[in-house]
């Protein structure tokens, strides 16, 4: 069994493809010196899209739109199922429509601002760009946003910004814009644009002459493993949280695509960059599946509190007003209850470790709408936010007009993810990461409404430019299916699926999932320590040599067995966990997401350290078990000057 | 708690299919219905027995993924998605069935997992906009009342789950395909395409298998989002009215 705790340095990242000069212009350079390839030959063209969230979705009608042939995949039984749609609160663009000082120059500042300075900013700039048109678009498709009286679009505020810039569809805002992607979808497989492959799993990409050339599939109901070839791959398969086991993710959601393609030659970045979501329910007991968010925007008017006693354990009601604690209002008195996620987070965790949590295990803190209801009336809050508050009294059996809502941090999003350039490229030609398969725009904190907003930019507008030039660059060829790459991706998907079937062992696929999750979240969620880091590296290892003697799989490969994909999945958390804890010991800051304790103020707030990791990580992989090789990106701020983050 | 269960298992879409009995224990209330069945499927395979089956994803009541008829009511007793109906609301002591939809046009794959891929098939035929990538006009060009808008929302919240079709006893797909033709026919968005969509899509649900609509209203009863009723009648009109228009042909 071989441990790491090490790791090489290599070559740093010398060119990211961003364009030089003013940033108001680079998108628009980009875009013009771009090869572009002649409407009558994209036909000949095929691009392999795996997803179909918004990123996924998106691309893959705008591609068909444009002429390719796109062959794309979920493993869901239909693409409208991917889980964007569970995205609960906005989007945001940079409309300006409330007048209230909002700009694109402003969008792009409090992003790499919310991201702790960890984002690659000609990026984020072109993100904000797009985000006008993101609007018109979805309103063009019929997406049904909020309206006000006069007809026009509603927006709202979201924690980070202090601007109105967020656009929603009461709580459901991912599902509508989801929608919309999957109907657009929908019209290109109808017109034969779009073969599209639903309960299809990408096992591994198929690289042939240095550049992505297809994937290897299974067919989820027959068990068939079968090539895809193409000329360019774009994986938009998602972001990595269920790592953790408990997550805000959907059950299946899971990192394989991505892991098998940073197998390949994609190198990964900033993996230990995950998101901890301040509003979630609270776990209930041992057999919790999943953790289920309430969206952020519940902030703008519930007021979050506890005890201002420890082990008070009186109900909500009997406790005095001036025996409380509205700890975000008395430590941020700017924002409030509005500061960014991560503060948010870490704050409900340090009063929980003081002992004033309440709940079941004392994990949990008030999160109180009497003050909205007798300011706005009951009808108003309910018009706001009716669909969450039923669905946390359906969870909870509380009724939240009445006692507080609980909440409790939970995992939610995953900035990390395959290095990409400006094009969106991978380190492997012809790999394409968009949306949160990716790592590219949220640096080290995602703000609110932001995921939504990066999945359609990439899906709907900018891999649609940025692929043109690779393409015009790699004139179409065939892959010759015997070719020995091509063989050998195919024999080490079948018999890994044979190895986990056969292995004759006494412990399901979630009981090491879960056991690799608690883990995860002790030594490597909220606040991480080098001494916790390492002993889970030494763990980690342990952990998959054990699954490997005892895992147990029932069933067989040629039908649906929903044990063998779990399995297989874990196979690939296994390795992912492993580079999730290296990142985190080396990136000896606090920063973003993450609490490193030996990396504090006097006052205990998050020290970042700007001198020594002001670069993305991307990491490459040397083999399981062996110590990956670490290429830095570093990152200048040209625009936005790095500050300590301060939202008091 | 403590429960019999009485579960639907196939193999698979040409095997004969039977109710088996499983006998479970230790069952928390504060479970999830997915929750129970996922304690069940970690018991039965450390007994070497084979899971069962079912579709499940984002478990909080929006993707549509999940669905099985419980004790004969499509998603069970309350009025939400199986992944949100509780063990609270059944008694120590029970027992409960479980079978997957029934309905011509949802064959069974495997055990609780059925193929309803004859909706994706009737969204391309006619749900959508034909609005492109980069074709879009300033958002604010086109102003929407806003009780337009709500209604459009109220019915776009369908998620596809197919409980309608399951709870219905002809199997009749007029509720899902209803909420989307109204979805986009009552928005200023939809109105070119108005009358080719309705046409379409109901010629597809028709040629998918889905039976015809007598007005029994077990859809919207089952409905975990609440579509309302009223929307079929909608959607009736709309094809009468594209019928006189059209001659009754869609765009395809």
């Amino acid at each position: 069994m071989n441990t790491y705790t090490d790791y090489a340095t290599g070559a740093p990242i010398a060119d990211t493809k961003a364009p030089e000069g003013p940033i108001e212009g680079r998108w628009d350079r980009r875009r013009f010196e771009a090869k572009l390839v002649n409407p009558a030959n994209r036909r000949k063209y095929t691009v392999i899209v795996v997803g179909t969230g918004l990123a996924g979705g998106a691309a893959g009608a705008t591609l068909a739109e444009q002429g390719y042939h796109v062959v794309q995949f979920c493993y869901q039984d239909s693409p409208r199922r991917a889980h964007s749609i569970a995205a609960q609160g906005g989007i945001n663009a940079a409309k300006n429509y409330r007048n209230d000082g909002d700009s694109i120059r402003r969008l792009f500042y409090d992003t790499v601002k919310g991201g702790d300075f960890r984002a690659r900013e000609a990026n984020v700039h072109r993100l904000a760009q797009v985000s006008v048109e993101i609007i018109d678009q979805c309103v063009a498709q019929g997406v049904p946003f909020a309206r006000e009286y006069g007809g026009l679009l509603d927006t709202r505020s979201f924690g980070g910004v202090q601007v109105s810039r967020t656009f929603y569809a009461r709580g459901q805002t991912g599902q509508q814009l989801l929608l919309g992607a999957y109907q657009a979808l929908s019209r290109q497989i109808a017109a034969g644009n779009v073969e599209m492959h639903a309960r299809t799993e990408m096992l591994d990409l198929i690289v042939v002459g240095g550049r992505a050339r297809g994937i290897v599939a299974r067919d989820l109901i027959t068990g068939q493993v079968s090539t895809h070839f193409a000329d360019a791959v774009v994986l938009a398969s998602g972001g990595y949280g269920n790592v953790f086991y408990l997550s805000t993710n959907a059950k299946n959601s899971n990192a394989t695509a991505i892991w098998r393609a940073h197998r390949r030659g994609a190198w990964f970045a900033n993996p230990c960059f995950t998101q901890i979501h301040p509003t979630c329910i609270p776990r209930s007991g041992d057999h919790q599946s999943k953790l289920t968010l309430m969206s952020e925007s519940l902030r703008n008017d519930g007021r979050i509190w506890v005890p201002k006693a420890k082990g008070d354990t009186r109900p909500p009601a009997e406790i005095p007003e001036d025996e409380r604690d509205y700890y975000l209002e008395r430590i941020y008195p700017a924002f409030g209850n509005l500061v960014p996620r991560d503060i948010a987070s870490r704050a409900a965790k340090n009063v929980c470790d003081e002992g004033r949590g309440v709940g079941p295990g004392g994990q949990g803190v008030y999160l109180d709408f009497a003050d909205a209801i007798g300011r706005m009336g009951r009808a108003a809050v309910e018009e706001k936010y009716g669909n969450l508050f039923e669905m946390y009294q359906l969870i909870t059996a509380e009724n939240p007009y009445e006692v507080p809502m609980r909440i409790y941090p939970a995992i939610h999003y995953t900035m990390g993810g395959l290095w990409v350039d400006y094009d969106l490229q991978t380190t492997v030609p012809g790999l394409f990461a968009i949306g949160e398969a990716n790592f590219s725009d949220h640096g080290a904190n995602r703000l609110g409404a932001s995921a939504l907003m990066q999945g359609l930019a990439d899906g709907y507008f900018v891999l649609p430019a940025t692929i043109n030039d690779y393409l015009a660059r790699h004139p179409h060829d065939e892959v010759d299916p015997e070719h020995p790459a091509v063989t050998e991706a195919l024999m080490s998907v079948t018999d890994r699926l044979r190895r986990l079937l056969e292995n004759d062992g006494d412990r399901t696929p979630d009981s090491f999932h879960r056991e690799l999750g608690e883990l995860l979240w002790d030594e490597c969620g909220m606040a991480r320590t080098e001494t916790g880091l390492r002993k889970a590296l030494e763990r980690i290892p342990a952990l998959r040599e054990e699954f490997w003697r005892r895992i147990k799989v029932p069933g067989r490969g040629t039908e649906l067995n929903q044990s063998l994909e779990k399995a297989n999945r874990v196979v690939d958390y296994l390795e992912l966990a492993e580079l999730m804890c290296l990142d985190a010991l080396h990136r000896a800051e606090s920063c973003g997401g993450h609490f490193r304790e030996e990396s504090q103020t006097a006052d205990g707030e998050a020290a970042r350290d700007d001198e020594a990791f002001s670069y993305a990580a991307a990491w490459e992989f040397h083999g399981t078990g062996r110590a990956p090789e670490l290429h830095r990106e570093d990152l200048a701020f040209e625009y936005v000057h790095p500050t300590q983050r301060s939202y008091a | 708690m403590r429960l019999t269960l009485r579960i639907w298992r196939q193999r698979g879409p040409e095997e004969p299919g039977a109710l088996s009995v499983y006998e479970i224990e230790d069952i928390s209330p504060e479970m999830s219905f997915l929750e129970m069945l996922d304690t069940l499927n970690e018991r039965l395979i450390l007994r070497g027995e084979e899971p069962v089956a079912f579709d499940h994803d984002c478990r909080e009541g929006i993707c549509g993924a999940c669905g099985m008829v419980i004790n004969g009511q499509a998603h069970g007793p309350e009025r939400t998605t199986t992944c949100q109906l509780h063990m609270r609301h059944f008694r120590d002591g029970d027992t409960i069935d479980v079978e997957p939809w029934r309905a011509a046009a949802f064959p069974v794959v495997k055990d609780l997992v059925v193929d309803r891929s004859a909706f994706d098939r009737i969204i391309g035929s006619g749900g959508f906009v034909s609005a492109p990538t980069g074709s879009a006009p300033e958002a604010h060009a086109t102003p929407v009342p806003k009780p337009v808008a709500d209604t459009a929302f109220e019915h776009a919240e369908c998620i596809g789950c197919g409980a309608c079709v399951a709870a219905c006893p002809n199997g009749s797909a007029m509720l899902f395909t209803s909420a989307k033709v109204t979805h986009l026919n009552v928005l200023p968005q939809g109105q070119p395409e108005r009358e080719s969509r309705v046409l379409d899509m109901v010629g597809t649900m028709d040629a998918e298998g889905f039976g015809g609509c007598t007005n029994t209203g077990e859809c919207a009863v089952a409905c975990p989002k609440g579509i309302p009723l009223q929307s079929i009648s909608t959607m009736n009109r709309e094809f009468l009215r594209a019928s006189l228009k059209n001659g009754g042909r869609g765009a395809r």
